[in-house]
């Protein structure tokens, strides 16, 4: 079984780590650097659970070999709120609308839709639906996911670049809005 | 009972779970790592019926990495109780088997397990085992038709059942249920007008984004095995381990933590769960199994798959007489629970909201050669399939609208209680209300005329109404859910219960009940359940029965736990316990601002200065309440659909989809809504797009997304609500809302399209409706796909 060394650069943090060639990107995450919120739920390449971002892309990290990320900066979700554990606008999003409920779709989504709001700031609905289209959720029945595009469209625009939301205090578990 | 709004009950309440899983920290069942744990693949059967004449797993073992392969001589004859708590020991149930032995009965059985270092090499493992089949006939409805698998007595599924018939209703399975009914035949033969139409549905399938699995470790020393596992009902899964080994259920310890949605599927613990737990215990090691992709299509548990005539006779003004029909289920060959069948459900609520007169079912379900039934959201939702379907089909043929049909037949306010044709008591459901809402808002009759004016320009709109009412049953470990409440001695309130959330925000809800009830801020509400260690024993998650069972148990125990503080609390203020107040965790004399004291003070008495308190207050803060739900609960719902067909591609696109519902008290309307949405697109998918398919020989076509197809954002409307709210009359004002969504959308879709396509005169009664069966329709009979 041939290994090899692999230099990337993940969340920020310098990786190294030996890897069997066969070994997906994913299972390297997961297994490897036990960052568990990339998550399985095809592994063909349909639901985008998997979904991380390689050098500013949102790839689907089952489909590709963890060796080909080599020399890359990859970002999964838990990169994506900010050094102090302040949530995305997106993320924020997605618990201001009800944007989840088992939760095990949400980091595909979630990475994919930074990714897509970066490529589209104010997108239309119909973008939206297109946007996300890649990745599926069998819980909520997108309506939630697709008030958090549009919710995180506006946060992203009404804030400066690379801001986190405001109000985002992950305590605050009282009433909504 | 009036309904409630409060500081936390009826608001939506942002969820306490999301913190954690919108940034990567959830811990899901494949999250778990123990160390020295080795990974499970399974061989699977190729063929759907065969003898397995060679099983040579020599090259397998010989696999760098491969610790061990299990087959059926390993494990199966281990094996002592198997039954499920839900069920009970009683129930008939087909054979089980924890591997294939010396036959195999479906595509995907598993017949062994390779035990290695990692799934990599475990499925390197599986590809090296050598084992050849002798191929029998297979029994399958997609090549002999129901009736002649029911009727073959020389091929059987399971030659130790004798017959492919699983169970048949009315019969000697179905105590209480009358073998015929003179008067309803009275009547079909004297009624005005008698319609009969069979509907069916298809195969289609849970489909949780987070497939089954498990984590499990025997430790000799202790007598302890260990599980975490992605369960709905973690008792269910700690019962079934003990039981399947032979110890004790204190031996068993099963955690799940965050859960990756179920649907059903993962009610109770799958064959190959209990194949890795069994060998775990045998070989005294930690093992995993994750099912990938594919073998939870293929064998996770199918959904579905059935169909159902019904003959319904209405005098001269629409009035419905009576009733007769006759299901039929194919339930595959291993069916998760109890015999399979769900005919007794779909026989007891077939009636739904409307009167239904003299009523007689009868049903038979085939065992096949294919994967077995498992519990989908709604398992018995044929009822409202076929009803809602027959509401249309019936005002059709005797030229009245549907609307109209509905609200002659619908049971009424006057009416209540009101006990159906299969001896139900509605005692608090609105469905005339629901109906009503749901026609005012999508504007039914403005629709009409813009249906007509669309037609004139070739556009095909159709409009589709259904109606039913949701049951949650409350018998058996199902009625009687606990939940343990204590105060520690920092004032924090601690509750445990014995649910299972798997996306159902019970964590954020079950809160919500307790911090209102017992009048403390909601952060203060440290809640536990999915730990078998340190839960009262409960059923699970399942059934619709959250909010109203646990939410009831959740709102009985604060009752009591809040009286206590306050008995405490007027011992130490000196005042009378029925002059004393609590919010927020201050306890106050009322009408004197100044004499108040908190929660932890209260509990510091209760623990430590109890002496203080009179002989007949124990000291401490704890209480449980297991409550003891009515036999039934029900909620009910209306939903209309918008639809338009595109005449050229057979595409259908939902224009608009609404749903008007009485769930009673909503603890959280948002996430009585998000539950509502995702069983809607649910049934989207199941009409549109889903469909598990085998060929004539029992092999599936289906067996990825890129085949089986579920709905996107794409395809799915923004749904619109209406709330109508009646209490019912258990603690909490709660009723069941959990299944509905999955359970009443394929008619109201189904009878859309079917408005869409009148100018046809297009029979719409099957699934799904797919571009081609859609072109097939507008065609006509003779092209149909459908005609025999
Ligand atoms: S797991 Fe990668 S797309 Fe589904
Ligand atoms: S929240 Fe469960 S799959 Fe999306």
């Amino acid at each position: 079984m041939s290994e090899h060394i692999l230099h990337l650069t993940v969340n920020g943090e310098a990786q190294h780590v030996l890897v069997e060639g066969r070994k997906t990107l994913a299972d390297m995450l997961r297994d490897d650097l036990r960052l568990t919120g990339t998550h399985l739920g095809c592994e063909h390449g349909v639901c985008g659970a998997c979904t991380v971002l390689v050098d500013g892309a949102a790839v689907r990290s089952c489909l590709m070999f963890a060796v080909q990320a080599h020399g890359s900066q990859v970002t999964t979700i838990e990169g994506i709120a900010d050094a102090d554990g302040g949530l995305s606008a997106v993320q924020s999003a997605f618990r201001e609308c009800h944007g989840l409920q088992c939760g095990f779709c949400t980091p595909g989504f979630i990475v994919s839709i930074e990714s897509f709001l970066d490529a589209h700031p104010d997108p239309s609905d119909e973008d939206i639906r297109e946007g996300i289209s890649g990745n599926l959720c069998r819980c909520t029945g997108y309506q939630g996911i697709i008030k958090a595009v549009r919710l995180a469209a506006e946060t992203r625009a009404a804030t400066p670049q690379d801001m986190s939301a405001p109000d985002d205090a992950v305590s605050d578990a009282r009433v909504g809005a | 009972m009036t309904a409630v709004a409060g500081r936390y009950v009826g608001q939506s309440v942002k969820r306490r779970e999301d913190a954690r899983l919108v940034t990567g920290h959830g811990r899901f069942v494949e999250d778990v790592a123990w160390p020295g744990t080795l990974h499970v693949a399974f061989l699977r059967s190729p063929i759907a019926r065969g003898r397995i004449v060679n099983l040579d797993v020599s090259a397998a073992l010989a696999v760098p990495g491969v610790h061990s392969v299990l087959t059926a001589a390993d494990l199966n004859e281990h094996a002592r109780e198997w039954w499920q708590n839900m069920i009970g020991k009683d129930a008939p149930m087909p054979p089980k088997r924890l591997l294939a032995e010396h036959d195999v009965r479906f595509v995907g059985e598993a017949i062994a397990m390779v035990l290695a270092t990692s799934r990599y090499v475990a499925e390197d493992g599986v590809e090296l085992i050598d084992v050849d089949f002798e191929a029998e006939t297979p029994v399958l409805v997609e090549r002999a038709g129901f009736e002649g698998v029911a009727a073959d007595d020389a091929n059987l599924v399971h030659p130790e059942w004798g017959s492919n018939v699983a169970q048949a209703l009315p019969g000697p399975m179905g105590p209480g249920m009358p073998l015929d009914n003179p008067a309803l035949e009275a009547v079909l033969a004297s009624a005005a007008h008698v319609v009969t139409e069979t509907f069916t549905q298809h195969r289609y399938l849970c489909v949780p984004m987070e497939s089954q699995g498990i984590n499990v470790r025997w430790d000799r020393h202790r007598e302890r095995l260990e599980i975490v596992s992605a369960t709905q009902s973690p008792h269910e899964v700690r019962s079934c381990a003990a039981r399947l080994i032979g110890i004790n259920d204190s031996q068993v310890h099963v955690v799940a933590d965050d859960v990756g949605g179920g649907f059903g599927q993962k009610m109770f613990p799958a064959t190959e769960e209990l194949a890795v737990i069994m060998a775990a215990y045998r070989l005294g090691a930690a093992l995993r199994w994750i099912e990938d992709r594919n073998e939870n299509l293929i064998a996770g548990g199918h959904a579905r798959n059935e169909d159902l005539t019904m003959t319904v006779a209405t005098d001269e003004s629409g009035k419905i007489l009576g009733v007769r029909a006759h299901h039929r289920e194919d339930i595959g060959a291993f069916p998760a629970y109890a015999v399979g069948s769900s005919a007794s459900s779909v026989g007891m609520y077939l009636p739904g909201p409307y009167g239904f007169g003299e009523y007689f079912f009868s049903s038979e379900a085939v065992f096949t050669n294919t994967c077995g039934r498992v519990a989908y959201r709604g398992p018995w939702m044929m009822e409202s399939v076929a009803r809602e379907q027959m509401m249309d089909v019936t005002a059709l043929a005797i030229g009245m609208d549907p609307l109209e049909f509905r609200r002659r037949n619908v049971v009424t306010p006057d009416q209540l209680p009101f006990t159906t044709s299969t001896g139900l008591v509605y005692e608090t459901v609105t469905p005339q209300a629901t109906l009503e809402q749901a026609a005012e808002m999508v504007g039914y009759d403005a629709f009409r005329a813009e249906q007509a004016e669309a037609r004139t320009h070739g556009r095909l709109l159709g409009i589709g109404l259904s109606s039913y009412i949701e049951p949650s049953v409350g018998f058996g470990i199902m009625g009687a859910e606990q939940v343990d409440l204590r105060i520690d001695y920092d004032g924090s309130v601690v509750a445990t219960t014995g649910s299972g959330s798997h996306g159902q925000s019970v964590e954020t809800t079950l809160s919500q009940v307790i911090a209102e009830t017992l009048g403390v801020d909601i952060d203060k509400v440290v809640f536990t359940q999915g730990d078998t260690a340190v839960a009262p024993f409960g059923s699970g998650t399942g059934g619709s029965r959250t909010a109203a069972v646990y939410g009831g148990a959740a709102r009985e125990a604060s009752v009591l736990l809040r009286n206590k503080v306050l008995a405490i609390a007027a011992e130490v203020l000196e005042a009378s316990s029925d002059d004393l107040d609590m919010d927020l965790g201050v306890v106050a004399v009322r009408g004197n601002p100044g004499a108040t004291i908190s929660l932890a003070d209260v509990a510091a008495v209760a623990y430590a200065g109890y002496t203080i308190l009179p002989e007949s207050i124990e000291p401490g803060l704890d209480v449980s309440f297991r409550i003891r739900a009515p036999m039934f609960m029900f909620s009910n719902a209306t939903h209309a659909a918008v639809v338009e067909v595109d005449p050229v591609t057979g595409a259908v696109k939902v224009l608009r989809y609404l749903v008007s519902e009485d769930c009673g008290n909503m603890i959280n309307p948002m996430v009585v809504e998000g539950q509502i949405a995702g069983g809607v697109v649910q049934g989207i998918g199941g009409v549109f797009y889903e469909n598990f398919v085998y060929d004539a020989d029992g092999n599936p076509l289906t067996t990825t997304f890129l085949d089986y197809l579920l709905p996107t954002a794409a395809e799915v409307p923004t749904i619109e609500y209406g709330h109508i709210v009646t209490p019912s009359p258990t603690p909490g004002g709660f009723k069941p809302i959990g299944e509905g969504g999955a359970i009443n959308s394929p008619a109201a879709l189904i009878n859309a399209v079917r408005d869409a396509l009148t100018p046809f005169g297009a029979r719409v009664v099957s699934q799904p409706l797919g571009p081609q069966q859609i072109v097939d329709l507008i065609k006509g009979p003779a092209s149909s796909a459908e005609s025999i």
